[in-house]
């Protein structure tokens, strides 16, 4: 056991910010205790660190610390968070503390929760689906094991029971390779938080699942925490247990906003709207520890929903996002006005490592080009919409008539569906090939003569 | 020695530093972690730490290393993978296995293998020689003699020269001036943050032929030139930094990887070393370096990256080579500039950029060029910058400082990219000022042709996104005949010309050739048309004809088989054009004997 000094030398509270003074060497990133005259304890973790002073910021409320009898001691480690395969059907709080009324988990190992980061020539390449059973994301925009894709939502809009489902259906296709999810609610309401709590309870998913739960009147500080926690348990499920893991983060954007929040606390020269200068970096140190190691068999794949302020994808969040992880999946707001669910809209929507992960011995030969085709006829219908808008649906030609008609069977049959409703990828694609069956053959020319021959016309309904 | 007093992120102040120099190299810390001095007040010294600080507390040692930041440069730079500071990634794993350690020290170069040095015949004992100078080569790849030089600031009588088999370490040769005698290896470093002497520097007159076709043919950037590429998250960037880094036809790629993704930087590992060089038909990897600073690894040695990247860019152009380096993306480097600056708590300029910003970029990129090296050979730096704009602006900061240094912009398109055109690269707002420079290259080794069809083909294009507005409001049918044609031929060299498939086995790559021949053919075809619009043939029939679809297709047509192919393509558009005219003079005729018989 090391020694503890605890010092009772508080020279100034502000926000989250706490300045030790008289203290000669805290070291950078350590954990500390703080001690209140009430005998509650916080923890905190030195921000930067002097040779008079440490400045800390604490995870938790700054009420009640006062500046004579409160007491602070320096544990001498970073954060760590325990691990162990125990923690799967558990709930967590935003800090790592059992919130089911559970006996607390006995750790096989503790972890930093900042990681280190991947050496580049450690990756290894991602090349394998991840089946979500929903046919937008898997059929259109296919997830791949190590990948990082966010989900690009906005206020109003169903990314809650998205994720709900997913966290569900999701799976590999090898059914004997091992299969987790770690779920980061970030910042998120408590109704939020116990609608995913008993759906993952009443559907059976909570058992492969660990959940870190922090809520919206938690502090917000305690946001930095969540999703580096729920990495690093997700890494060790997935480097030392093998498993593939699927970390959902949800929310982003209320993590950036904490970060924003401590930013201006610790008065630094703000960037764009006031985010700090290294959001960019900072969301790259979590979004970045998504991926494969050569040499280890699990993965970690990342889904991490990004609400944007004012439905603009151009505010900083969403933005520094989508310039790191590999592509977006787009709710959309007519989609819903529509009553189609999941929402997901197609064009824009983008999975940057797809064509890794898709194909014969992985999902199936026509994949790619029933994508593509999908992607484009879908094109076609938004423009003979448009056209309809100027001329009236009257004066369209066959052609766009036709293409009206896919675009709305489109998106109610193959978007939509329901929210206990998992397709496989082959009903994905039978769903597909149904569609575009209504297409005339000639139109089909991103698909190959050969997979025209053989799923041409002979989509699920014709059986 | 100094005393750390205070630890603030990356970034450590130290006391008792006396006697240092700015830019040196400091190790920081018990662990012994890699840092620079970048401020001095009287002896307290503030440095930027290359690695994660965290565990390190005021009252740890710093030493300085007396010089400042290297590259060490010889035989095994080429094809090996370092971090933004030169360390090589693959020993560092080595070392302390699939996550990044810190305090690791690595050798830039393997000091215990042993390379083939042959002395330089030219090159006498007792000569005098200058900075520089060429005293031998190791022969490092098949394609690729790496030349053995004077390293800068060293002249005197050379002695004890001779051929054999060295380290990069052992003694190759002696220079005296005076009473100072150096040892000369196969290795030398050069520092980063200075750009490395040279005679004098030339205009360009010569492209970087890349295999892209909107690139070469209609915004080329010269040999020695510098590019930027801006574009929206999603636009592309990286897939035409790539594809350039694969086809260009440079001797020597350096790709900086600056604050990118992971994934990415593993997809050129597991690719390049498959992948063969257009040119010496060797693995693309023996003629690479690459310089790997993803997002999440430490921001200060992100800031280091690019001037690594350059100064081994440098060295291989001064051994007059031709060098193309990309780096990808610079707006991430101006961020660990940022972080830094803000750190270092200096009056920011705008968005929080230090008001340095657009010296630093203008420095950067004033390190490319066509030059005469120190011992009279020619080579070349070419820089191709991504630039990652906030929201797709380019009116903030890095893109407006880049633009007002670079000659060829390639202006990355959301739109384009959303409807899946690739490369994005927007046709009417992107520039080459390298055009009038190059022309002359282009008509001596392309022909007056190729030349005069780009301008042709630009004017139509221009003239297309016209008429594009006009058909929004009015219709397309309400256009006159001609005016069809515009739209059509437009389509066409939008669609079988500019678009081109970077995962097509085929289409990846065009020579220039072959670009002047699907650019012909497609002008050929205008040339046609409006000649048959002339003989009163109506444009709805020229926008169905068959031929239409050969000349799309000419991009799936191999390399060798494309003369054949362009001659077979333009029979057959004679050939319907021919038809078309007799259908018509015999419809015309049955009209008249029909009018006749009435």
């Amino acid at each position: 056991m090391k020694f503890e000094i605890d010092y009772k030398t508080i020279e100034s509270v502000a926000g989250p910010l706490v300045v030790v003074g008289k203290i000669r060497n805290a070291k950078y990133n350590e954990v500390v205790r703080i001690k209140l005259q009430n005998g509650e304890s916080r923890l905190g973790q030195v921000l930067e660190t002097s040779d008079k002073y440490a400045v800390v910021q604490v995870f938790g409320p700054t009420d009640g610390i006062n500046v004579d009898a409160t007491s602070v001691s320096f544990l001498g480690e970073t954060f760590m968070v325990g691990v162990s395969e125990e923690m799967l059907g558990r709930v967590f709080n935003g800090q790592g503390r059992p919130r089911d009324s559970a006996a607390a988990v006995t750790s096989e190992d503790k972890r930093d929760i900042n990681g280190s980061p991947i050496n580049p020539t450690a990756r290894q390449k991602p090349s394998d689906f991840l089946e979500t059973g929903i046919s937008a994301i898997d059929g259109l925009d296919t997830l791949v094991r190590g990948q990082k894709l966010p989900i690009f939502s906005a206020s109003g809009l169903p990314h809650n029971q998205l994720t709900a489902q997913i966290t569900r259906q999701a799976n590999v296709k090898d059914s004997s390779e091992g299969f987790a999810i770690v779920f980061a609610g970030i910042g998120i309401t408590y109704d939020d938080a116990t609608y995913f709590i008993d759906e993952f309870r009443k559907t059976g998913a909570l058992k492969r699942t660990v959940a870190f739960i922090n809520l919206a009147d938690d502090p917000s500080i305690e946001r930095i925490l969540t999703p580096r926690l729920a990495l690093s348990t997700a890494e060790y499920l997935a480097y030392d247990q093998g498993m593939h893991v699927l970390v959902i983060l949800n929310d982003m954007t209320n993590y950036a906003e904490a970060l924003r929040e401590l930013s201006s606390a610790r008065e630094e020269v703000p960037g764009r709207r006031g985010y700090p200068g290294y959001m960019y970096t900072d969301l790259a140190s979590i979004y970045e520890r998504a991926g494969i190691v050569k040499g280890k068999k699990g993965s970690i794949t990342q889904l991490n929903v990004v609400t944007m302020p004012s439905d603009d994808v151009t505010h900083p969040i969403p933005d520094l996002t989508g310039y790191i992880t590999e592509g977006q999946i787009y709710l959309s707001r007519d989609l819903v006005n529509k009553g189609i669910y999941p929402p997901i809209q197609p064009l824009g929507s983008l999975s940057r490592l797809m064509n890794n992960g898709i194909g014969q011995g992985k999902t199936r030969e026509d994949h790619s080009n029933v994508a593509n085709q999908l992607y484009s006829a879908y094109a076609s219908a938004q423009d003979a919409k448009s056209l309809s808008a100027i001329v009236g649906a009257e004066a369209l030609s066959e052609s766009d008539k036709r293409y009206l008609k896919f675009g709305d069977d489109f998106e109610a049959r193959f978007i939509g569906q329901g929210f206990y409703e998992r397709r496989t990828i082959e009903e994905t694609l039978e769903i597909g090939w149904e569609l575009l069956s209504m297409l005339p053959e000639g139109e089909l020319t991103r698909i190959k003569k050969e997979y025209l021959q053989k799923y041409y016309g002979k989509g699920r309904a014709k059986k | 020695m100094g005393i750390i007093e205070k630890i603030s992120g990356p970034l450590v102040v130290a006391d008792g530093m006396l006697g240092t120099r700015m830019y040196d190299v400091v190790k920081v810390g018990n662990l012994g972690l890699i840092g620079e001095i970048i401020q001095l007040k009287g002896d307290k010294a503030v440095l930027q730490v290359y690695e994660d600080t965290t565990g390190i507390s005021p009252g740890e040692p710093v030493q300085s290393t007396n010089t400042p930041l290297t590259a060490e440069l010889g035989p095994g730079v080429l094809g090996n993978v370092y971090d933004g500071i030169q360390r090589p990634l693959e020993v560092i794993r080595a070392k302390t296995g699939a996550f990044i350690g810190r305090g690791i020290t690595a050798d830039a170069l393997d000091k215990k293998k042993k390379w083939k040095f042959t002395a330089e015949n030219a090159v006498k004992n007792g000569a005098e020689v200058k900075p520089g100078e060429i005293i031998g080569y190791v022969q490092e790849t098949e394609h690729l003699k790496h030349y053995i030089m004077v390293p800068n600031g060293i002249e005197g009588k050379i002695s004890g020269l001779k051929s054999g088999t060295f380290t990069v370490e052992e003694t190759i040769a002696k220079v005296e001036k005076g009473s100072k005698s150096t040892a000369l290896t196969l290795a030398q470093r050069r520092p980063v943050r200075r750009s490395s002497p040279f005679k004098r520097k030339f205009r360009s007159d010569e492209p970087l032929v890349t295999g892209q076709r909107v690139l070469d043919t209609f915004f080329p950037v010269a040999k020695g030139g510098n590019a930027a590429v801006p574009g929206p998250f999603g636009a592309g960037k990286t897939v035409i930094q790539q594809q350039i880094a694969k086809f260009a036809d440079a001797d020597i790629v350096v790709y900086v990887g600056c604050g990118e993704r992971g994934n990415e930087m593993t997809d050129v590992l597991a690719e390049f070393p498959e992948l063969i060089d257009p040119k010496t038909k060797r693995p693309l990897m023996e003629r690479t370096v690459l310089v790997a600073n993803t997002s999440n690894m430490p921001v200060a040695a992100r800031e280091a990256s690019i001037y690594t990247g350059i100064t081994i860019a440098e060295y291989f152009r001064d051994m007059g080579y031709s060098v193309a380096i990309m780096a990808d993306s610079t707006s991430r480097w101006a961020e660990a500039m940022r972080e830094i600056s803000a750190r270092l708590e200096e009056m920011p300029g705008e968005e929080g950029y230090p008001a340095y910003l657009p010296k630093r970029l203008a420095e950067y990129y004033e390190r490319s060029g066509k030059v005469e090296s120190l011992n009279g050979r020619m080579g070349s730096v070419t820089i191709i910058g991504a630039v990652s704009p906030a929201g797709g602006d380019l009116s903030e900061p890095v893109s407006q400082g880049t633009l007002r240094v670079v000659k060829a912009f390639w202006s990355l398109d959301k739109a384009l990219a959303d409807s899946r055109h690739f490369p994005s690269v927007n046709w009417l707002s992107s520039y080459s000022l390298y055009l009038d420079a190059l022309d002359g290259w282009y008509a001596k080794n392309m022909g007056e042709d190729f030349v005069r069809n780009r301008q042709a083909a630009m004017k139509l294009l221009q003239r297309e996104a016209e008429l594009k507005d006009i058909v929004q409001l009015v219709g397309a049918d309400a256009l006159p005949d001609s005016e069809k044609i515009v739209l059509e031929i437009g389509k066409m060299i939008r669609e079988a010309f500019l678009r081109q498939n970077a995962y097509d086995e085929i289409d990846t790559y065009t020579s220039l050739k072959k670009q002047g021949i699907m650019l012909g053919a497609i002008l050929h075809f205008k040339a046609r048309a409006e000649e048959a619009l002339s003989e009163q043939i109506e444009a709805d029939k020229i926008t169905q004809m068959k031929v239409r679809e050969e000349i799309s297709r000419l991009k799936e047509v191999k390399e060798a088989e494309i003369e054949g192919e362009e001659k077979k393509v333009r029979e057959k558009i004679d050939g319907e054009f021919k038809a078309l005219l007799k259908e018509y003079q015999a419809a015309v005729e049955e009209e008249k004997g029909e009018v006749e018989k009435a």
